[in-house]
C-alpha cells in the first residue's frame, strides 16, 4: 500500500521507517492534493494542539474528513488518537471525531512519568505523555488493553492506539490497521465537523 | 511498568520533530507560544539577548516561574540548567520538566565536565558544534541534540556552520573502513562505539535540532534544509515587533520548509525582526558558542 503520514509535527519520521520496513510506500503528507495519491494514513503522535492547529490554519481538515468517510485505513497513535477521538478533555479541545471515544490528555502525567509496559495480550507497548480512553462508544472494538483499559481501539476503518507502535519493534498494530480488506465500514464523522473550519 | 528508559527519553524527542520549540519567561508568553503552535517551551529568566545584554551569572529560573509556566500550558516544558550543575539539574527533576538543557547560554558552572546525564529520569538535550562534541554529550547521556548556534545574536551564520559541521563529518565517517575508526575518534574525541553506530546507520543516535540565531521563518527553512529536525527559538520571537505574528510564521516555516509559495506568504509584513548583533563582531569571550566542550 501507498501509506501517508501526516507531516505537518511530531514523529512522522518513525512512523514512515516502520511503515516502509513492512513493505509499504510511504509519503509525507503536508498539502491537500496529497491525499489523492494514498490508500492509507497515519497521523502521528506528536503535539495534538499544535497539529489540529495546523490542520486548521492549513484548510486540510476537510481532506482528513473525506479521506475517513471513504473508508481508507487510518491507523491513529497518541496525539493523533486525541484528534480522531469524538470527545478529548484536559484540557477540552476539538476534534476530528471519527472513533466515539473520550479521550484525556497527558493522563498518565508528565514526561518524568511516560513509561513502557506489556499489554494485557502481551504486546509491547511504549508511553510518552499519553492519553487515556475514558470511554469507548459501542460501535468501538477494543483490540488491546493494559491493566484492563483499553489502550488500542477500532472503529470502522480508523485504529487507534494511545501508545507508540512506532518506538517498538513489533508491528502487529500496522497489521490491524492496514488490513487489505478493510475498507468496508465507514468512519461516522461528528456533525459540527463536516464542513471546513475557517 | 518501566519509567525513564532510553526509549521513553528519546520519544519525546522524535515527538518534537518538525516543530519549534519557543523562549518563554513568563506564563503569559508561554500562553501566546502555544497558541502560535509552539510543540514546546523553554522557561527561562532572561532570553539569551537579554543575558548577553546585561552580564552577570545566568543560572536556572526561580522554581515559582516554572512552575507558572507548567500551569498555564499543556505542551512538554523545559528548562536549562548551567553546564555540569547538576544540582540545579536535579531541581528541574524535581519540579517535573519534561526535557532539561544542559545550556551554554548560561554560565558554565563546571569548566571540565558536563552532567554525568543518563542516571536523570528527566530526557537532556545538549548543544553540540560537531560530531565529537555530539557524540561526548550522547555518550554522558543526552537524549537530544541541538547547534549551539550563537544564541541571543539573531545571526544565523553559527547554527549553519555547526549544522554543516555535523553533516560532512557523518558523511565522511560513513565512507571509512572500521579500523579508520579509532583514529578518527581519537580525532574527533568521541567514543568509538557511538562512532561506529554512527557509520553503520548514516546519521546520529538521537534526533539533532537547530538552535542559536534563528530569527526568521527563512532562518527557520534554511536549518530544516540543512538537515535539523525541528528548532529552537529565543530571543528572536519575544524581542521582535510581533511576537504573536512571528511565532506562527516560524512554526509554519518549520513545516513547509520547502514550499517556497508559504514561506513567502508568511515572511511578508513581520514588522520589524529582534535587534540583532553580528556573531562575527563579538569578542570570544561573548561567545556562548564556546562554553563547554
Amino acid at each position: 500500500m501507498r501509506i501517508g503520514i501526516l507531516a505537518l509535527q511530531g514523529a512522522f519520521e518513525k512512523h514512515a521507517e516502520m511503515a516502509r520496513s513492512l513493505g509499504h510506500e510511504t509519503i509525507l503528507v503536508r498539502r491537500k492534493d496529497d491525499f489523492e495519491s494514498i490508500d492509507g494514513l497515519v497521523l502521528p503522535g506528536g503535539e495534538s494542539t499544535v497539529q489540529l492547529k495546523l490542520i486548521v490554519r492549513f484548510e486540510l481538515e476537510w481532506s482528513l474528513m473525506r479521506f475517513a468517510v471513504a473508508g481508507h485505513p487510518i491507523l491513529a497513535t497518541c496525539a493523533g488518537l486525541i484528534l480522531a477521538a469524538r470527545t478529548v478533555t484536559q484540557p477540552e479541545q476539538r476534534s476530528l471525531g471519527f472513533v466515539d471515544v473520550r479521550v484525556a490528555r497527558n493522563a498518565w502525567g508528565r514526561q518524568i512519568d511516560s513509561f513502557e509496559a506489556m499489554s494485557d495480550e502481551g504486546h509491547p507497548l511504549v508511553f510518552i505523555r499519553a492519553p487515556r480512553i475514558l470511554e469507548v462508544g459501542e460501535k468501538v472494538d477494543v483490540l488491546g488493553r493494559f491493566r484492563g483499559e483499553p489502550v488500542l481501539i477500532r472503529q470502522g476503518n480508523v485504529t487507534c492506539a494511545t501508545f507508540h507502535p512506532e518506538l517498538t519493534n513489533d508491528p502487529y498494530v500496522y497489521r490491524l490497521a492496514f488490513r487489505k480488506s478493510q475498507a468496508n465500514a465507514v468512519a461516522q464523522p461528528k456533525n459540527d465537523t463536516h464542513a471546513p473550519h475557517a | 511498568m518501566k519509567k525513564a528508559t532510553s526509549t521513553t527519553k528519546l520519544g519525546l524527542a522524535e515527538m518534537l520533530k518538525g516543530g519549534v520549540i519557543m523562549d518563554v519567561v513568563n506564563a503569559e508568553q508561554a500562553k501566546i507560544a502555544e497558541d502560535a503552535g509552539a510543540c514546546a517551551v523553554m522557561a527561562l529568566e532572561r532570553v539569551p539577548a537579554q543575558i548577553r545584554a546585561e552580564g552577570g551569572v545566568a543560572r536556572a529560573s526561580d522554581p515559582a516561574m516554572i512552575v507558572s509556566i507548567q500551569k498555564a500550558v499543556s505542551i512538554p516544558v523545559m528548562a536549562k540548567c548551567r553546564i555540569g550543575h547538576f544540582a540545579e539539574a536535579r531541581i528541574l527533576e524535581a519540579l517535573g520538566v519534561d526535557f532539561i538543557d544542559e545550556s551554554e547560554v548560561l554560565t558554565v558552572a563546571d569548566d571540565e565536565f558536563h552532567i554525568e546525564k543518563a542516571s536523570f529520569k528527566v530526557p537532556f538535550v545538549c548543544g553540540c558544534r560537531d560530531l565529537g562534541e555530539a557524540l561526548r554529550r550522547i555518550a554522558e547521556g543526552a537524549s537530544l541534540l541541538r547547534t549551539k548556534g550563537e544564541a541571543g545574536t539573531g545571526d544565523v551564520v553559527e547554527a549553519v556552520k555547526h549544522l554543516r559541521k555535523l553533516r560532512t563529518q557523518i558523511r565522511r565517517v560513513s565512507v571509512m573502513e572500521v579500523d579508520e575508526l579509532v583514529a578518527e575518534g581519537k580525532n574527533l574525541g568521541a567514543p568509538f562505539e557511538l562512532l561506529l553506530k554512527v557509520k553503520e546507520t548514516g546519521k546520529l543516535p538521537v534526533p539533532n535540532f537547530a538552535a542559536g540565531g534563528i530569527a526568521t521563518p527563512a532562518d527557520a527553512a534554511l536549518c530544516m534544509a540543512l538537515g535539523a529536525e525541528a528548532l529552537f527559538v529565543g530571543s528572536g520571537i519575544f524581542l521582535s515587533d510581533d511576537a504573536p505574528k512571528r511565532a506562527r510564521a516560524i512554526v509554519t516555516a518549520a513545516t513547509y520548509w520547502q514550499d517556497a509559495d508559504k514561506l513567502a506568504e508568511v515572511s511578508t509584513a513581520l514588522g520589524q525582526p529582534m535587534k540583532s548583533v553580528q556573531a562575527a563582531s563579538l569578542l570570544t569571550h561573548e561567545r556562548f558558542a564556546e562554553r563547554g566542550r
